[in-house]
């Protein structure tokens, strides 16, 4: 009868399992994230230096930044409060239930709806040739004539919004089924009017979540490439299309500093990922 | 007409199902009644319609003579304790129990004064700033009460509220629920389907089933004389023996071979098989009482105050509760014994 | 007996739901206003696929895109794509998920934020970084257009992780996995078995959705599939936008369909109280 014996410290078996995940993670996303952040700290003779970080005032860059930033901040508040309003309609509403579910599957869908397609789509619907242009047509409105364009600042965020409603729907809905029914009942039996429990019990509680995914649209949309390439081409000066023309050629006459917009890029996803996971944990205590 | 609450006639239907049906009660100013019954006996259904959170589908329901049956749950100034407590999580204990008095627009310092009056009668006196999130079960529920009494409401009601808790817990905050309605004298509701709770804190009982009232009155009343054999069955323990009619005027019976007599009337003609009814308390293994019945015990558990005998008879089953005594010697399965109980402890249902 | 007075009651609980009516009302108007929003832009796009004959509404449209010559070349080149990155995904992922929920419980944090670096990295950047680490020697992988497709499913397995490690784990979550290894063990059971028998069966429907969403990922993926040179539906889509009239709509519609129906397999799997 073999007694118990202290296993060894360090057991290769017991580490079999996540060897490949920690190896495969750090060949294609750790490795090449570590490589730019390392060349972006790199100066023109070699050794390590902050010039690249100090040329992000750059115009070119410093205007794409800006314009990225007010494109994900407009379509993050616009996409947050229309799916907010959107989520309350299907759960809380009153309307009938498959709503919801058709609702759910749809924002599964439209989420993922990103892209070309997304793109052609809308070039059909409000391009200059597209199906309402011609509908407004019809009724006497010129609108590319009035100076709207589907190519533009604001024609890009009609397509955001595209996705980011969805996916503001699809995080939201959760949220509303933690909103318990006994909360309403007991604010209403202490005498609350519905706008009174909705001020002060409800809205509260729901701040963390809505605020957060809000947050998460924001990033969202600052990191998206492809439906802005797809309707756009290099049109507007956004920092992901910007990142685009320096790997095909060095727009910016200067590598370090493409490597230093990449990580500027990666620094504002990570900020706004952290603020998601802080709220969104605040939210989760509150709404189970 | 004259009761401080009165439900005269209450009916919900849900979708065609009956949830309660002739709801009729009168209940005294400052009085504690429970509402008990199983699951689905329409207790909570009843106490939501008291509550304003769901309209009758008939009848009417009237508080200190006003009509409140469809005013709103808003309007009602009622106070209700809900199960899962309900405390607001983005509020701290002050402002939670400050909820009801914010929205009738009193006074900051009349809050305050009032807030801490509360966490006073609560036993709380430091959680004033704390989180739901931070305090126990049971601090949360003591938080609850304070909220819905802070408005000072004309009636208490209580959904279950010591459900979720721990047995230990459960029976301290009983009695802290009991003195705070004493101390207050305010009328309460309270929906327990524990009928140890309902027998230790009412005043009165109502025993629900299916929707329907089986019976109303004070707690050795509903134990001791239940009205029916849903009462008889559902508070507290029975034994039920199948037993055939005799002599219906002299009160006998029999079971087996043997004859047993009640000084509880009978209704059932001789020679009708009907059900005797006791309590395993009266029950003692001797001969002692007037009747005598022998049997072999089946078994024997021993529940720390009380052992609980069953003995197979002649026809039957009976179970006996003995006190426990220190130097109590334990029947054991497969002994011969003797049982017996006295003619009024037992009574006869159909 | 008192004689009750039933018209008053009525105007009443009408009284009481008004505010649940104006509620439903402006719940309607929401609804209807964002339904045109989702659905103008796939009908008008829809309409547009109709209309490639002239003066008639048919599917000329789509014949024409389902015979274009690099049409299905493009296609099956993305499906495989999306089939190797789903199966190098299982592949690592199922054996960390499972690790890190039984074995090694202190590794969690540090996988789950692995796992959401994709998020935290864009696809642009992405590729961007690739480039220049695979790009050069001595670890050149852009080399030919074969390696450069290894290094382009190798990026999908990668972008796929926060999804499929989601599924997975929720999945082992669901089925309780530590009380039913426990089980399988004390009735003997080896961890070949224990995989075979327990682990996998339990987990079909949270696989079928990990592979699903990767599915509806790599499809149509344009960023990296662009830069990396590749010729997958991704840029086959893009190159048709600018090239061609009425194809791209049918394509769109194409592309939707295809989202959804891998989407609305999801749900339908993952519907509760479905035994899995």
């Amino acid at each position: 009868m073999g007694g118990a014996r202290r296993p060894p410290l360090f057991q290769f078996g017991r580490w079999l399992g996540v060897v490949p995940f920690f190896v495969f993670s750090g060949l294609f996303l750790i490795g090449p994230v570590v490589v730019l952040a390392y060349r972006s700290l790199e100066g023109p003779d070699g050794g390590l230096t902050l010039d690249n970080y100090r040329e992000l005032t750059n115009p070119t860059v410093l205007a794409s930044y800006g314009l990225s930033i007010r494109i994900s901040l407009t379509t993050a508040v616009l996409g947050g409060l229309i799916g907010f309003f959107l989520a309350w309609a299907v759960s809380m509403g009153g309307l009938p239930r498959p709503f919801r579910s058709g609702l759910t599957t749809f924002s599964g869908v439209a989420s993922n709806f990103a892209g070309v397609p997304l793109a052609a789509a809308f070039i059909f619907t409000l391009g200059r040739i597209g199906a309402i242009t011609a509908l407004f047509e019809l009724i006497g409105i010129d609108i590319y004539g009035a100076g709207f364009t589907l190519y533009s600042y604001w024609g890009l965020t009609i397509v955001y919004l595209f996705f980011q409603i969805p996916l503001m729907v699809l995080v939201l809905l959760p949220a509303l089924d933690g909103l318990k029914q006994d909360w309403r009942e007991a604010a209403e039996n202490l005498g609350a009017t519905p706008r009174q429990y909705w001020r002060r019990v409800a809205l509260p509680i729901l701040l963390p979540s809505i605020l957060g995914t809000m947050i998460l649209l924001f990033g969202n949309a600052f990191g998206a490439h492809a439906t802005a390439y797809a309707l756009t081409g290099g049109l507007l000066n956004l920092a992901t299309l910007l990142i685009g023309q320096q790997i095909s050629g060095d727009v910016l006459n200067n590598p370090g500093l493409g490597y230093a917009v990449a990580m500027g890029m990666v620094f504002i996803m990570a900020l706004s990922i952290i603020l998601y996971s802080i709220l969104q944990r605040r939210s989760e205590r509150w709404l189970g | 007409m004259t009761g401080f609450l009165s439900l005269e006639n209450v009916r919900k239907e849900f979708n065609g199902v009956v949830a309660v049906e002739s709801f009729n009660l009168e209940v005294e100013p400052g009085e504690f009644v429970s509402f008990l019954g199983p699951s689905g006996c329409g207790k909570t259904t009843t106490l939501r319609m008291v509550a304003g959170f769901e309209p009758p589908t008939s009848g009417t329901i009237r508080l200190a003579g006003e009509d409140v049956t469809y005013a709103k749950a808003n309007e009602r100034n009622i106070g209700m304790v809900f199960q899962s407590y309900a405390l607001f999580p983005n509020m701290t204990v002050a402002d939670n129990i400050a909820f009801g008095l914010r929205v009738r627009k009193e006074e900051g310092a009349a809050r305050g004064e009032r807030v801490a009056e509360l966490l006073d009668l609560i036993h709380l006196p430091d959680k004033a700033k704390a989180y739901p999130n931070e305090l126990s079960g049971g601090q949360q529920q003591r938080v609850a009460l304070a909220r819905a009494l802070a408005i000072r409401p004309q009636l208490l009601l209580l959904d279950e509220p010591l459900s979720a808790l721990d047995a230990k817990i459960r029976d301290d905050l009983r009695a802290e629920i009991r003195r705070i309605q004493r101390q207050l004298n305010i009328t309460t509701i309270y929906v327990t389907h524990d009928q140890e709770e309902a027998l230790a804190l009412s005043d009165r009982v109502v025993v629900m089933s299916k929707g329907q009232i089986e019976q109303v009155g004070e707690p050795f009343e509903i134990y001791n004389n239940p009205a029916t054999g849903f009462v008889a069955s559902f508070v507290g323990q029975l034994n039920r023996l199948p037993v055939t009619v005799v002599d219906p005027a002299l009160g006998r019976v029999r079971v087996g071979r043997s004859e047993i007599r009640t000084t509880s009337l009978i209704e059932s003609p001789a020679g009708a098989e009907v059900s005797l009814m006791m309590r395993p308390e009266e029950v003692t293994l001797d001969a002692e009482e007037e009747n005598v019945l022998e049997g072999t015990v089946e078994s024997v558990t021993f529940l720390g105050s009380i052992v609980r005998v069953q003995v197979a008879v002649d026809g039957g089953r009976l179970t006996a509760d003995l006190f426990n005594e220190r130097l109590l010697v334990l029947p054991v399965a497969g002994d011969a014994t003797q049982l017996s109980f006295p003619s009024h402890a037992c009574w006869v249902m159909v | 007996m008192t004689i009750s007075a039933p018209p008053i009651p009525v105007i009443e609980t009408e009284a009481e739901q008004a505010p649940a009516k104006r509620s439903r009302f402006w719940a309607w108007v929401i609804l209807i206003i964002t339904a045109l929003y989702f659905l103008v832009p796939l009908g008008a796009t829809f309409y547009w696929s109709l209309r490639a004959e002239a003066d008639k509404l048919g599917f000329e449209a789509y014949r024409r895109l389902f015979a274009d010559s690099n049409f299905w070349p493009s296609f099956t080149e993305s499906v495989i794509n999306a089939i190797a990155a789903i199966f190098l995904s299982l592949l690592i992922i199922v054996p960390t998920a499972y690790w890190v929920t039984l074995r090694l419980p202190k590794l969690r944090p540090v996988v789950e934020f692995i796992t959401l670096l994709p998020f935290v990295i864009p696809a642009v950047v992405l590729v961007f970084a690739l480039l220049r680490l695979y790009g050069r020697p001595p670890l050149l992988l852009t080399a030919t257009y074969d390696s450069s497709r290894v290094l382009l499913v190798c990026a999908y397995t990668a972008l796929s992780f926060p999804y499929m490690f989601r599924s997975v784990d929720n999945g082992l979550r669901a089925m309780d996995v530590r009380s039913l290894t426990e089980a399988a063990q004390s009735l003997g059971a080896g961890w070949p078995t224990i995989l075979r028998r327990v682990i996998f069966p339990n987990l079909r429907v949270a696989l079928l959705s990990g592979a699903l969403l990767t599915f509806a990922i790599v499809i149509g993926e344009l960023t990296i599939a662009l830069f990396l040179a590749q010729q997958t539906f991704g840029p086959y889509m893009a190159n048709l936008t600018r090239s061609k009239v009425y194809e791209p709509s049918a394509m769109a519609i194409v592309a939707f369909a295809l989202t959804w129906a891998a989407m609305g397999t999801i749900a339908l799997i993952t519907r509760p109280g479905k035994r899995g």
